[in-house]
């Protein structure tokens, strides 16, 4: 286990290192986000959609026996830019892109495509990593972006036509104006940022380290799911309790 | 890679293999193995399968690290990074290795359009023409799994050809071949060693192959080099076990 943390670290300093190359491979970071983006887009607006209105649906009902109905809104909108958009989008683009990132890198190096590569003087990082992990960390903010968007509207709804709850829409916006600061968003974004660099780069470790042909592919693909879901949930721990420090 | 390093570096290029051991999982594949290629030379190295050609092979393009021993391309080790800016290696692999997500011609151009050696044009015409050089033509809008085995092999040499080599290595170019196909790669190898210089080393166990295309042939037989001659001393060798390598046939007893 030790070796692949090492391992997956390693990827992550040389993908760094090749940054500056980039620009080169700018067409191919398209390509990803064209991907990701057709992948996961609709499935995040349901995803969302749904998890905003079943937080209101929960907690509306609750908060108007105590009279606190009105707050709802700050409550949507908080658990969603800090904690429920980050990490459901994250757990949706590993299970989405983080698989197929690890499947197609890990067919290439079963196939010998990735030695082929090599003997063209054609970097694998700077080819196939490069390109992946510059995708998803644009890719993964902008997604929760949408993501918050779509759960606060959900919610809204929700407590608008719920006649337990029936919080009108100003009611709802305008307490969750109030409640949501601008550094909430970016605690929000931060984490899918955090979380996105982590997803690629352990999908596309366990893509170049995949031996032993279809089966080894599945691994990898399962190794790379688990292991990234893993890694953001104990990740959110540690971000959260970082920005902590600072309220 | 410079134009100056590539002008500096024209013709085929020396290889040098000193004392290379290598074992995987505590099994040793190669044993001390020691051989040189000359200049320009087609070295065939032949042996029976599991006898650790193929990871000679990528050792010395360097995919693998020895365990113990050198490498030495125009006598510089391989794992020097100075060595694959400065000379022009390439390697078609048994399986062809082609991208799978890219087209036939993005393939053959791959290793000009990442290196950013020549206008988009350019390189479609150098590909069109390396792919005609192999005998293949409006191919360059398919995907490689719309090919035979042996259009992969060719579009595989076309991709080996684009980078003009100065050292190419062949890891079984006429496996899973029809026979007439393998006569075709093998008229390639040799027109190509002709016509571009490169140093060839050829691994195969086509004993056909080896005696047509060969200036010398090497034997590997579980991890250590038995004989290193021209055809005619491997033909001529009185070593048992070479007689029964390059001889072996099926003998069906009749009734």
């Amino acid at each position: 286990m030790f070796q692949s943390i090492g391992e997956a670290l390693l990827l992550f300093w040389r993908t760094l290192a090749a940054l500056p190359h980039v620009w080169r491979q700018r067409s191919k970071v398209a390509e990803q986000l064209i991907e990701i983006g057709t992948a996961s887009l609709l499935m995040a607006c349901i995803l969302s959609m749904f998890i905003g209105g079943v937080i209101a649906l929960q907690s509306g009902p609750v908060l108007r026996e105590r009279g606190l109905a009105g707050a709802l809104g700050g409550l949507v909108g908080l658990s969603m830019c800090r904690e429920l958009g980050p990490v459901m989008m994250a757990v949706l683009i590993a299970g989405r892109i983080g698989s197929a990132m690890a499947a197609e890198i890990g067919s290439m190096a079963v196939y010998q495509e990735i030695d082929a590569l090599r003997t063209m003087n054609i970097n694998p990082i700077r080819y196939l990593v490069l390109p992946r992990m510059v995708a998803i960390s644009i890719a993964l903010p902008a997604l929760v972006v949408f993501s918050i968007l779509v759960g606060w509207l959900g919610g809204a709804v929700v407590s608008a036509l719920n006649d337990q709850i029936a919080v009108p829409f100003d009611t709802f916006f305008n307490n969750l104006r109030d409640m949501v600061k601008f550094r909430d968003v970016v605690n929000g974004l931060v984490k899918s940022f955090v979380f996105a660099l982590f997803i690629g780069m352990v999908s596309c470790h366990q893509g170049l380290s995949t031996i032993g042909g279809p089966r080894g592919i599945g691994r990898s693909v399962t190794k790379a799911v688990v292991n990234s879901i893993v890694l953001i949930l104990i990740l959110d721990y540690f971000i959260t309790r970082f920005f902590l420090v600072f309220e | 890679m410079s134009s100056e390093r590539q002008r500096e570096a024209k013709g085929g290029v020396p290889v040098e293999v000193r004392g290379l051991r290598k074992s995987f999982g505590g099994v040793p594949v190669l044993k001390g193995i020691s051989l040189n290629v000359e200049p320009g030379e087609v070295f065939v190295v032949m042996g029976p399968s599991g006898s650790g050609k193929s990871v000679l092979l990528k050792h010395i393009i360097g995919l693998e690290t020895p365990d113990e021993g050198e490498i030495l391309v125009a006598g510089e080790p391989i794992e020097c990074e100075e060595v694959a800016e400065k000379y022009r290696l390439a390697m078609v692999f048994q399986s062809g290795a082609l991208l799978s997500s890219l087209t036939v011609g993005e393939n053959v151009g791959l290793y000009l359009t990442e290196h950013r050696s020549k206008p988009p044009e350019e390189i479609a015409r150098i590909v069109r023409e390396k792919l005609e050089l192999v005998g293949l033509e409006n191919v360059e809008g398919k995907f490689p799994n719309e090919l035979s085995g042996g259009m992969k092999k060719r579009v595989a040499i076309a991709r080996a050809l684009v980078i003009e080599p100065q050292l190419l290595l062949y890891d079984e170019p006429t496996s899973e071949l029809d026979p007439l196909s393998a006569i075709t790669i093998t008229e390639e190898i040799v027109n190509l060693n002709e016509r571009t210089h490169a140093t060839s080393i050829v691994v195969t166990h086509d004993r056909d192959l080896a005696f047509d295309v060969a200036d010398r042939i090497a034997i590997i037989t579980d991890g250590e080099i038995r004989l290193i001659g021209t055809p005619a001393e491997v033909k001529g060798s009185r070593d048992p076990l070479i007689q029964r390598f390059i001889h072996a046939d099926f003998k069906p007893e009749r009734t």
